[in-house]
């Protein structure tokens, strides 16, 4: 320890050798301590760079892309065929299958999601709580490939039986099971922001006779509303993102179409067919996956910024 | 509804229906728990039933096959498990690292602003996007191949955010009062990280990284992006070698495949055959994350009883 005659004394003063010593140590010490805490700093800056990385390659290898299509014809033309000899861009056509099957992805998690977490945040006991959040956790965290699996093998046999037109591939299955997927995603962040709510409100309300459901619908959701849409908009986020189901069960056949009773590709699905086919690199067709990667990831950021909005705007609240 | 009710009768008519429809919503909220219960138990019972046959020794140490009943997962769980080597020897460091230096070490200013808002938006991007970074970076501006490194390096970046969010709620649970009494006795910054800090956050870290690693495992989307093939009949070289200098990295640079891919394969062959070697590969997935799953949420829930300060 430093004497606090040793910490006053200026570096290079005369004072008696021992205190220099331990200055000099100090130094040393001091020297490993910025090397440490900048080794640290770049381990966080890694984030930075990988952010950096993801642009720089979509943007560069689009621009490849966009060389040989125009920008125009990418957003208006209504066909999508890259690997015929006739090719045409036009990323409406993948575009429609990731819409439709996030929308019926949406049409299951909202309700159910939106159900369940009023039913967590206002209804159950606490321990039914701690029962019911970890097991719904574990649903969010099984693998997408074995809900693609389900989609196609157990959920579409299914639908079949219901509506016997229905082809083997379809959005509808993989849309329904996506949004089962998405549930507990929706489920915990809506939660969160309902329990974020003072209990003066609620309080306030029974006081007023209220029963449990008109606090919560009437006095709760309002004051969550935006923790609610946030949660909804990162929904989306996932749908718009999500590929394994989508490329199992929804076929990797582009369709302009907005009805779910036909299989159609999405953005993702057409990445994965690309990415397992054997297209050589460089080729326009093979340039493709980075335009599409591009309008992915331009639509999911988008999505998941005015997310971030609403979540932070709800928290500001109280 | 309507509030003007003047009889009593009337009155307690509507707190009858109002309390009814209390009962209702606790049923509907119930039945939608149980949607989410019941899907999960189908999907399980259905693979579990699907591939009950497969699920046999020779499955683990077979190679696949074009014969659906000769196939196994041998290459697949091996690919895995090194992928999930390279991933954790990667994204353990970096990621702890990150978050102890956002917790203990960064000033508010903006540089921490955009590292903060980068790891946030991170955790956003679909996984295929960072496929196709690895792709552009690792395969054919870095040359790493089509390998197990890359795949390892890929997933790594992918489960970073959640190594980061992980260390930095554990350790913004420990009571700055821990690092005051270490700085008090003269400690310097990086000696109250290494002798406090790490070893108290570590269980909540431990739990950020299983959940990391069990996301990492299931994912399938960003490795079949960087071309891993599907059909693998042989295995990387050892690591460890019988001749001088006896550990060889080799098995970093050796094409691969891993269980969901081999999964996928199996599920998108129009023969009935593959989908039962497809349900038994899923079953052996899904119980690997549910276990790992499992472990955290227990190791989480022992945490916040046993934490007494």
């Amino acid at each position: 320890m430093e004497s606090a005659s040793a910490l006053d004394a200026p570096v290079g003063a005369t004072v008696p050798t021992v205190v220099s010593e331990r200055l000099a140590r100090k130094f040393s010490r001091n020297l490993k301590e910025r090397a440490i805490e900048a080794l640290l700093f770049l381990a966080a800056f890694v984030s930075v760079f990988t952010t950096a990385g993801i642009v720089y390659i979509l943007v560069k290898e689009s621009l490849v892309f966009f060389s040989h299509v125009p920008l125009w014809q990418f957003l208006t033309d209504t066909q999508w065929t890259p690997l015929f000899a006739d090719a045409h861009y036009g990323i409406s056509v993948l575009l429609s299958g990731t819409i439709t099957s996030s929308a019926v992805a949406l049409l299951v998690a909202i309700p159910l999601g939106t159900t369940i977490a009023i039913y967590l945040s206002e209804f159950a006991s606490p321990r039914a709580r701690e029962i019911a959040k970890p097991v719904l956790e574990l649903l969010s965290g099984v693998p997408t490939i074995v809900y693609g699996y389900f989609a196609l093998l157990f959920v579409t046999p299914l639908l079949q039986k219901l509506i016997p037109s229905l082809p083997g591939f379809n959005l509808l299955s993989a849309g329904i099971v996506m949004g089962i997927m998405i549930v507990p995603y929706v489920a915990s962040i809506s939660e969160d922001a309902m329990r974020a709510v003072p209990m003066a409100l609620r309080e306030g309300s029974f006081a007023m006779g209220a029963t449990r459901l008109q606090t919560a619908l009437k006095v709760v959701v309002p004051a969550a509303v935006s923790g609610i849409a946030a949660a909804y908009i990162l929904g989306v986020s996932r749908a718009v993102g999500e590929t394994m189901i989508l490329a199992v069960a929804a076929g990797m056949q582009p369709n302009l179409t907005f009805n779910p009773l036909e299989p159609a590709a999405t953005i993702t699905a057409y990445i994965v067919q690309v990415a397992l086919g054997d297209l050589p690199h460089g080729s326009v067709g093979y340039q493709t996956i980075f335009a599409a990667g591009l309008a992915l990831l331009l639509l999911t950021l988008f999505f998941n910024l005015v997310g971030f909005w609403m979540r932070r705007r709800y928290r500001e609240a109280y | 509804m309507s509030y003007v009710a003047q009889t009593p009768e009337q009155i307690r008519g509507l707190i009858a229906k109002a309390k009814r429809r209390d009962v209702l919503f606790v049923a509907l909220g119930v039945i939608a728990l149980g949607i989410g219960f019941a899907t999960f138990l189908a999907l399980f019972l259905d693979m579990l039933l699907d591939g009950w046959g497969r699920l046999r020794p020779e499955f683990f140490t077979q190679f696949p096959s074009r014969r659906a009943a000769q196939a196994g997962i041998l290459s697949a769980w091996v690919g895995t498990f090194l992928v999930m080597i390279v991933t954790a020897a990667v994204a353990v460091p970096l990621g702890v690292s990150a978050g102890i230096y956002l917790e203990e070490y960064a000033p508010k200013n903006w540089v921490t602003d955009v590292i903060e808002i980068n790891i946030t938006n991170l955790a956003g991007v679909p996984s295929i996007v960072y496929g196709l970074l690895a792709l552009g970076l690792f395969v054919y501006a870095f040359g790493l191949g089509q390998s197990v490194q890359t795949a390892g390096l890929t997933l790594a970046l992918l489960i970073l955010p959640v190594v980061i969010v992980a260390t930095r709620e554990a350790i913004r649970a420990i009571p700055a009062m821990i690092r005051e009494g270490a700085y008090a006795v003269g400690a310097t910054r990086w000696q109250t990280v290494k002798d406090h800090i790490i070893p108290y956050s570590m269980p909540g870290i431990l739990t950020g990284v299983i959940i990391g690693m069990s996301r990492a495992i299931g994912e399938t989307a960003p490795i079949i992006t960087i071309g891993a093939l599907t059909f693998i009949a042989f295995l990387p070289p050892a690591p460890v070698g019988a001749e001088f200098p006896f550990l060889s990295f080799e098995w970093l640079k050796a094409p691969f495949t891993v269980m969901p891919i081999q999964m996928f394969n199996w599920t998108s062959r129009p023969d009935p055959a593959f989908h039962a070697n497809a349900a038994a590969a899923g079953t052996i997935l899904v119980f690997m994350t549910l276990a790992m799953n499992g472990l955290a949420i227990w190791l989480r829930y022992r945490l916040r009883k046993n934490i007494k300060w």
